[in-house]
């Protein structure tokens, strides 16, 4: 059979999750189908990491540039385009990360290949790929399959293959030059700014009651800062707190915000998206308040409370003032 | 400088009970309220905000029915100055049909700046902007929460995973997907509304687009949707408020995370 590519992510010199995440599912998919599995690289000179990545796979397709130290979008697209056209493989795996979401549908684009996006799950029906996706904000599930095509283009959501061991596979390393006719890229990096850090680090609380959606109004902030203050807690929020300016950026727990891992995680109002939940799985104990009985929090919580948040809060003040 | 934005209109889905309907293959919806996708109204709120600062025009398009158009009146109400509405007819749309049939409508138009949400709150797919970029020849990036114009070219922040932004430069025109958070959504106002009123409301159908029977052919097929299995998840603790506060005080003290 075929190939299936898996684009490698790296920021800063550093392999990001997403890419031992996808080797991992491609590697399993690859046993089960007879499949190479090829790792792409794109990268700056010298960066270390081509010894991680390389016997994780059959083989790595290696570009070096200075160009290619960062993510760039019209070139990664360019590069792989071309490369997709010389081997044209079954399956191409990008993350569906900020960079990813740039590159997958760029990619469909200009090989024509479909492209899914946001995939939890890849299986394989009579020769095709079939994915899992979620819908309206993981409260469904759908199945989605491709127009017949010769190859096909997935994007994987991050946190969704846990990798355990990664087998050592050939590790064959192939350096290609760049393509000669490669067009000078149209956007530039300029430089990376940390948005994460501030007054409060809620990467170090024992304690932290976190606040979303549900919270309603600003107004409701000064509340749950006293409880969290009474409880010797830490106050920390989901992303559309942040959104509306009602807090710093600082205090945002998930995948744009920070990851925490608190002995207990104490959700008010927080619907558990999963940009959001990505951010607690080291978090001890989660415990969840939401008036949405169907809430997606409640599948990662240990406990639930299905209320008004408020009615807990004031409960908990008068037990608490007691 | 010129402006379009793409805009959808979803079902509002939190604390709502979904269920699937007798094809199998999407929700029940008859019973759902509708609302503008909360990317795309930061899409247009960027729009408008960017209009307003340079001069130019603001355009917002949708694809759908005639009840769609109301998130084209809204658009208007905040400042958009016209609008299209793509009448897909009986067409199957996925991600790549959708890209197809808004670059057959802006090809058309002057501009200088695409703007669409990063995705959709209903299918979450976040493909639609990137794929139009690429139809059109443009520049493109994704997950935009900052745009300074300057000149023939932008700096613009893409915010990345764990906490940092990617500050860049893109020359126009260029397409935007826009992430929520990036500035401070305006709400309708009833001069708003009457200002819309006056405003040109163009509709076309698919036939006046120019496209072939493969842009309007999806690349991806729902083959069915199901809710999340119930057996896992958290345990209940059940009772008044009264009763809960004291358990989780239980859980807080036995954690020993309470002073």
């Amino acid at each position: 059979m075929g190939d299936i590519f898996v684009v490698v992510e790296h920021r800063k010199g550093e392999v990001r999750d997403i890419t031992y995440e996808m080797l991992f599912k491609a590697g399993q998919l690859c046993r089960e189908y007879s499949h190479n599995l090829t790792a792409v690289i794109l990268a700056g000179h010298d960066e270390s990491f081509l010894d991680d990545i390389a016997p994780k796979a059959d083989r790595g397709i290696v570009y070096e540039d200075e160009s290619l130290k960062h993510f760039n979008g019209d070139l990664y697209r360019d590069i792989l385009k071309g490369l997709i056209e010389e081997h044209r493989p079954f399956l191409t795996l990008a993350g569906h990360t900020s960079w990813g979401m740039d590159l997958g549908p760029a990619l469909s684009a200009k090989t024509g290949y479909p492209l899914a996006t946001d995939c939890v799950d890849i299986l394989v029906e009579n020769d095709r790929p079939v994915v899992i996706r979620q819908i309206f904000s993981g409260k469904v599930f759908s199945r989605v399959s491709f127009k017949e095509s010769e190859g096909y283009l997935v994007s994987v959501r991050p946190g969704s293959f846990l990798p355990e061991d990664i087998e050592a596979r050939k590790g064959e390393v192939i350096k290609n030059e760049l393509p000669a006719d490669l067009p000078v890229p149209r956007k530039n990096f300029v430089e990376f700014v940390d948005t994460a850090a501030g007054d409060v680090d809620i990467s170090q609380a024992d304690l932290l009651v976190s606040i979303g959606r549900g919270i309603g109004d600003e107004d409701n902030i000064e509340e749950l800062k006293n409880l969290a203050n009474t409880m010797g807690g830490t106050l920390s929020c989901s992303r559309p707190i942040v959104d509306k300016n009602w807090l710093p950026k600082y205090h945002q727990v998930g995948t744009s915000g920070k990851s925490v891992k608190p002995k207990v995680y104490l959700a008010f109002g927080i619907s558990g998206a999963f940009q959001h939940v990505a951010g607690i799985t080291a978090a001890g104990t989660v415990i969840a308040v939401n008036k949405d009985k169907k809430a997606p929090i409640f599948r990662v919580a240990d406990y639930g409370v299905v209320d008004d948040l408020f009615n807990v809060v004031n409960a908990l003040k008068e037990k608490l003032n007691a | 400088m010129n402006i379009v934005v793409c805009v959808k209109r979803v079902p509002l889905t939190q604390e709502v009970d979904l269920e699937i309907d007798g094809t199998g293959k999407d929700v029940k919806k008859d019973a759902l309220a509708y609302v503008v996708n909360d990317w795309d109204n930061y899409a247009i709120e960027e729009a408008v905000l960017l209009q307003e600062k340079f001069g130019g025009t603001a355009t917002a398009i949708t694809i759908g029915t005639e009840d769609d158009e109301e998130v084209l009146r809204r658009a208007l109400a905040v400042g958009a100055d016209r609008a299209i509405r793509i009448d897909p007819g009986d067409l199957e749309l996925d991600g790549f049909v959708i890209s197809k049939l808004l670059a057959g409508v802006i090809k058309d138009l002057e501009y200088d700046l695409v703007l669409t949400g990063v995705q959709a709150d209903d299918d979450n797919c976040g493909m639609v902007g990137i794929m139009l970029a690429e139809h059109l020849g443009l520049s493109h990036a994704a997950v935009v929460t900052g745009v300074e114009p300057e000149g023939d070219e932008a700096t613009i922040k893409v915010e990345l995973e764990g906490g940092m932004d990617e500050v860049s430069k893109i020359p126009f025109p260029a397409l935007l997907s826009i992430q929520t958070g990036i500035n401070e959504p305006r709400y309708v106002s009833i001069m708003g509304i009457r200002k819309a009123g006056k405003k040109e409301l163009k509709v076309l159908e698919v036939a006046d687009l120019n496209l072939t029977e493969d842009d309007l052919t999806p690349r991806t097929v729902v083959e069915e949707v199901f809710l999340p299995p119930e057996t896992e998840g958290a345990e209940i603790i059940e009772g008044d408020a009264s009763t809960v506060a004291e358990e989780i005080i239980r859980i807080l003290t036995e954690k020993g995370v309470m002073v």
